[in-house]
């Protein structure tokens, strides 16, 4: 049960290690109304328990705030530990780093990259609104893409999209690998306790 | 559309206009209620606040996402402008004053400046400090304004411990018990603002504007006793 932001690179991390997996997505977009992914992922969950021997959760905490862990735990799935697929991607510190460095950083993946368009651009009605710009992205200096594949098509898009938001764009290439580690651990069940998943932040 | 000349059409369209987010319309019709004697006090909370209540009513539901609220909010305050200055006129009575800033690390800032808007409405005297607000410079900033209530505003799971290190700096400056600390953001939950030992929550603009006259209430009664 995935992200649809990263379904395509689960299947194709699943290909070539010759898990036996059927990867079934939800839309990306539930990202922009977080509150929304606990539930539909519990209903796909349910459904494919059905069906399935094991079902685990390829969602990081995606702004969910622990909302997604309660039904992990209940339903005993793992899901994929960190707060989002950047974290996934460049490992935790890495990103911390990256914000630590510049908190003005806006992160992109290959799947943003690739659908700035429709996911950031319509999405934040940039498209109708052109005047909104200053006030999403007023406090923003770079743009960071964590890539993937950094194909010849890609970088031309990933350069649009950072000179639509103004800023200059710094490209660190961080493979799949990360999401390859996460999954693996997922699929072997060496952290089948769903509770060793990153938990949202206790105040300490 | 003929042109609205009661005050009851002005309020009407300028609360639909403001649920659109037509700003240059909602400054216009603003205008127009003050030439015809409108009270600022009259389009404020008949109009204009209750409208960007419906907006985060329809927020909440799912009917708008955020561009259509920010927008919205875009038009009040174009309108809240002209109409600030025309408040401090009629020496009303500051409701109180509320030291606002989205805290380190975080530059989020849209929810944080909604809620601004929505104080200013209701009558608050807001300053913000604007986004990656350091603890330091909280502390700095509520010695010199004193204000009622310090507003901390945070929106990823890895900014919201500023909270904590915030209030402790409060403690070692010997301001804690002096100022109310309100604490807000998308991840941040009644529960959590307990544990940090925050005075106040809200889940959004109008509940934070609801909260922070009752505490600022309770507190100016405490006083008086
Ligand atoms: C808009 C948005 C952005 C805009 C922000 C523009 C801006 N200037 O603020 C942009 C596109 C730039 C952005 C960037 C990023 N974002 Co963002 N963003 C959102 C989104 C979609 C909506 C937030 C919002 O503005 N809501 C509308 C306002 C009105 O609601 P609100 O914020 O909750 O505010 C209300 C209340 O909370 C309350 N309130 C707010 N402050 C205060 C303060 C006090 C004192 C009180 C009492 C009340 C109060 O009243 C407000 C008004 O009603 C959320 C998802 C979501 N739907 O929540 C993700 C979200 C917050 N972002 C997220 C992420 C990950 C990022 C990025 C890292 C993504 C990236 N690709 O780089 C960057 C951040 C980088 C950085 N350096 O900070 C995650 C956070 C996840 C996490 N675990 O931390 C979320 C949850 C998305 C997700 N599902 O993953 N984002």
């Amino acid at each position: 049960m995935a992200c649809g932001a990263i379904a395509g690179h689960v299947t194709g991390i699943a290909a070539r290690n010759d898990w036996p997996v059927d990867v079934r997505a939800l839309p990306p977009l539930l990202h922009n109304r977080p509150d929304r992914i606990a539930g539909r992922v519990e209903d796909a969950v349910t459904e494919l328990r059905a069906r399935y021997a094991t079902v685990a959760v390829a969602f990081a905490d995606c702004g969910t705030y622990g909302a997604l862990d309660e039904v992990c735990a209940r339903l005993r799935v793992p899901r994929l530990r960190g707060a989002h697929c950047y974290d996934v991607f460049a490992g935790a510190s890495r990103l911390a780093e990256l914000l630590a460095q510049e908190p003005g950083t806006y992160v992109l993946t290959d799947f943003l990259v690739r659908s700035f368009r429709r996911a950031v651009v319509t999405e934040l009605g940039l498209d109708r609104f052109p005047q909104l710009r200053e006030d999403y992205f007023r406090h923003y200096r770079r743009v960071v893409w964590l890539a993937q594949y950094p194909t010849g098509p890609l970088h031309t898009a990933a350069r649009r999209a950072a000179e639509f938001l103004g800023l200059p764009l710094e490209v660190v290439t961080v493979g799949d690998q990360g999401l390859e580690r996460e999954l693996r651990a997922l699929v072997t069940g060496w952290s089948a306790d769903p509770g060793a998943s990153a938990r949202s932040p206790r105040p300490g | 559309m003929s042109d609205p000349s009661t005050p009851q059409e002005i309020l009407r369209a300028l609360y639909d206009e403001t649920l659109v987010g037509n700003a240059p319309r909602v400054l216009e019709l603003t205008r127009t209620g003050l030439d015809s004697g409108m009270t600022p006090e009259s389009m404020l909370f008949e109009a204009l606040i209750p409208s960007l209540e419906e907006v985060g009513a329809r927020f909440e539901r799912g009917d708008f996402f955020v561009p259509e609220m920010l927008i919205a909010g875009r038009a009040m305050s174009g309108a809240l402008d002209v109409l600030r200055p025309l408040l401090a006129d009629t020496g009303a009575d500051s409701v109180g004053t509320f030291l606002m800033g989205t805290v380190k690390g975080d530059v989020h800032d849209i929810g944080k400046n909604l809620v601004n808007i929505m104080l200013e409405g209701a009558g608050f005297h807001v300053i913000d400090l604007g986004v990656q607000v350091a603890p330091e410079k909280f502390v700095a900033a509520i010695e010199e304004h004193r204000p009622d209530v310090v507003g901390f505003s945070a929106f990823l799971t890895t900014t919201m411990p500023m909270f904590k290190a915030n209030i402790n700096a409060l403690t070692k400056a010997g301001l804690r018990d002096q100022v109310i600390v309100m604490v807000g953001g998308a991840p941040v939950t009644q529960e959590y603002a307990d544990a940090v030992g925050a005075d106040g929550y809200a889940a959004d603009a109008s509940a934070a504007v609801k909260r922070a006259k009752e505490l600022i209430q309770r507190r100016r009664s405490a006083m008086t006793v």
